[in-house]
């Protein structure tokens, strides 16, 4: 597995505009991370910067003890796989092709064979196998968003980093693709990270629980139950609430109460 | 490890390993596998039937003309002076004036229809071409400027086409250069393009203001396009050249394309510089469109509207799409070209102006009968 080491970044658009302050998190373990708050705290550009996408404006992002700034794209790439919230390609190709593209890095001549062996039993894992000649384009946007996870996870990074990977799946697939992501975490021995919303799903499937707040810190960090209190909801998120602990999984259950209106960070 | 889980289902675990382990053993795979060769082949012959139409094609454009020559003949001829064994009188005719501008056609074509397919790509947008990135308008300029200063007159016609081919790497500097201070997101780079070319539009109209009439009837001719600029061989290996060193590199470049196309962030975790390559790619194209229009005027249509019928026929993965543009554009280029030249013989008609008129209804109709938003 690949440790991931976050040393003091900052990261923001301009000297005025900072969106992240500060930013401590060590990550040496395998397993399902959830990112979690509200919206515009920064949760994207955190991971944004693990991937090399954007760069911090101070501070550092190690990845085994390498400082990800001095790594070349193609490097980073080799161990972190990002799957972005949204992709809707202009010109779009076949599912398998657009699928095929994750493998980009793994391409050698006369592995074709292997690699569509990897984009169907990918394919079938998310139930989309019956999709590969499709048009991406011509898909609903769950299915994208299947095809987007497809093309992750047929990487076969250390690390996978999707953001928002369930916003546009129905409750069936929010659950099993968050089911599914925890027993690949554990099966492969890899950390895969996710931006989340849904609190409950985050509080069953994650093994740890990552929560920011305003303006772009680090709230909290720890398992479900340590994250996920009445107390940190209402103080991140503006929302009163009652945690609960579910006796067959023994994690929080939370049910939501009213929102918290006219609090200063309301924007 | 992973069955000791409590939170986990049977069924997802199953479902993992069986992702996680190698092989695959159902009927449904192998299935999948010769679809997806199939659609494979298909591009292959789709490639294979375009090169067959240049080759039929070749042979009538130069039947076409005042002296008549048959269809095999021609062949014959130009396999004899390949092979030093001239025979046939009208060697001089097929192989000096007509076939020059046949072979003109066909590296104008392709080079044309690479850019188109390369600028929609890494710009995400079905419009962009030479002209949307000011290309064909920094050339226009060029050639203007040439014609109403008396240069072509002075220096001859060779002051056209490297005043022409200089500005038309004007725009494309620009965008370079605006690209490390602002960004290269296409939004960016294309509205920096139109920009750039209403202002060298506007240079030109000046220029044209004072021009004289027989001026202005040369820089009209040379705005609609033509092969007829092409006179002799001379005009060709540089072209040639450029259009070659361009295709081999944006098939080398066409995997990393497709990395492009599904979106910067993921280009970037997939270990793609992204702006990087996209004005890498945008200057490749500039200096080939740049050296096409230079001696041929403004071509359009063929850059624009080559790749979107392509993308109908074989679909838009690069690695297939750049090459069997490259083919159909030139042999649309040809058959347009000799349309032009037949249809009000003896006068002839623009091929920029034919390919409008046919290409243009075409593409109507294959976009309605597409019927879908799914390019």
């Amino acid at each position: 597995m690949t440790e991931i080491m976050i040393k003091d970044v900052d990261f923001g658009y301009s000297e005025d505009h900072i969106v992240l302050h500060n930013i401590n998190l060590e990550i040496n373990e395998p397993g399902l991370y959830c990112i979690i708050g509200p919206n515009g705290v920064g949760k994207s550009t955190m991971v944004k910067c693990v991937s090399k996408i954007v760069t911090p404006l101070k501070g550092q992002v190690l990845l085994d003890g390498e400082d990800v700034a001095q790594m070349k794209h193609k490097e980073v790439a080799k161990k972190v796989g990002f799957v972005p919230a949204f992709s809707q390609d202009a010109f779009s190709m076949s599912v398998i092709n657009t699928i095929l593209i994750g493998r980009y890095n793994h391409q050698k001549w006369g592995s074709r064979e292997k690699d569509l062996e990897m984009v169907y039993k990918t394919m079938k894992l998310l139930h989309i196998e019956n999709l590969g000649m499709r048009n991406y384009n011509a898909l609903s946007a769950g299915q994208h968003q299947k095809v987007s996870i497809a093309r992750g996870l047929v990487q076969e990074p250390a690390v996978l980093i999707l953001d928002e990977p369930t916003a546009n799946l129905d409750v069936k697939y929010q659950v099993y693709v968050m089911e599914m992501l925890r027993a690949i975490a554990i099966e492969r021995q890899m950390v895969i990270m996710t931006i989340c919303h849904d609190l409950n799903i985050t509080s069953k499937y994650a093994h740890k629980v990552i929560m920011l707040a305003r303006p772009g810190k680090i709230h909290a960090v720890g398992t479900p139950e340590e994250v996920l209190t009445e107390e940190n909801i209402r103080d991140v998120y503006g929302i009163n609430c009652r945690v609960f602990t579910d006796d067959e999984t023994n994690k929080p259950y939370i049910i939501l109460g009213s929102a918290i209106m006219g609090m200063a960070e309301d924007y | 490890m992973i069955e000791e889980d409590r939170i986990l289902s049977s069924d997802v675990v199953n479902s993992v390993k069986e992702w996680s382990s190698q092989p695959v053993g159902d009927s449904q795979y192998s299935e999948t596998v010769d679809v997806y060769n199939r659609s494979i082949r298909m591009k292959f012959i789709f490639i294979a039937a375009c090169l067959l139409v240049i080759l039929v094609v070749v042979s009538y454009a130069v039947t076409v003309g005042a002296v008549n020559i048959g269809f095999f003949e021609v062949y014959q001829i130009i396999i004899d002076h390949l092979t030093g064994n001239i025979t046939s009188d009208y060697d001089h005719i097929v192989f000096n004036m007509r076939l020059p501008r046949v072979v003109a056609g066909i590296i104008a074509g392709a080079g044309l229809a690479i850019c188109g397919v390369i600028m929609q790509s890494v710009l995400k947008n079905p419009l962009a071409d030479p002209y949307t990135t000011g290309v064909s308008s920094g050339a226009s300029f060029g050639a203007t400027m040439a014609m109403t200063l008396g240069l072509a007159a002075f220096a001859g016609d060779g002051s056209v086409v490297i005043l022409a081919f200089v500005f038309s790497l004007v725009p494309t500097v620009i965008i370079a250069m605006m690209s490390k201070f602002a960004n290269a997101s296409p939004t960016t780079v294309v509205m920096a393009g139109i920009g750039v070319m209403y202002l060298f539009n506007a240079l030109t109209t000046v220029m044209m203001l004072w021009a004289n009439s027989s001026d202005l009837n040369r820089i009209f001719y040379w705005q609609t396009g033509s092969l007829a600029l092409i006179d002799g061989w001379e005009s060709l290996p540089v072209m040639f050249g450029v259009v070659l060193v361009g295709l081999i590199i944006s098939m080398i470049l066409s995997g990393k394309l497709n990395v492009l196309a599904t979106g910067d962030d993921s280009a970037k975790a997939l270990g793609i510089n992204a702006d990087r390559m996209r004005i890498f790619t945008l200057v490749l194209t500039g200096v080939v469109s740049a050296a096409i229009v230079s001696y041929t005027g403004l071509i359009g249509f063929v850059g624009l509207v080559t790749p979107h019928i392509v993308r109908m026929f074989i679909g838009a993965d690069n690695r297939y799409l750049i090459p069997a543009s490259a083919i159909f554009g030139a042999a649309l280029m040809i058959i347009a070209d000799v349309i032009g030249r037949v249809v009000i013989y003896p006068s002839a008609l623009p091929v920029g102006v034919v390919m409008s008129f046919i290409g243009g209804p075409f593409f109507l109709w294959m976009i309605l009968r597409r019927n879908s938003n799914a390019w």
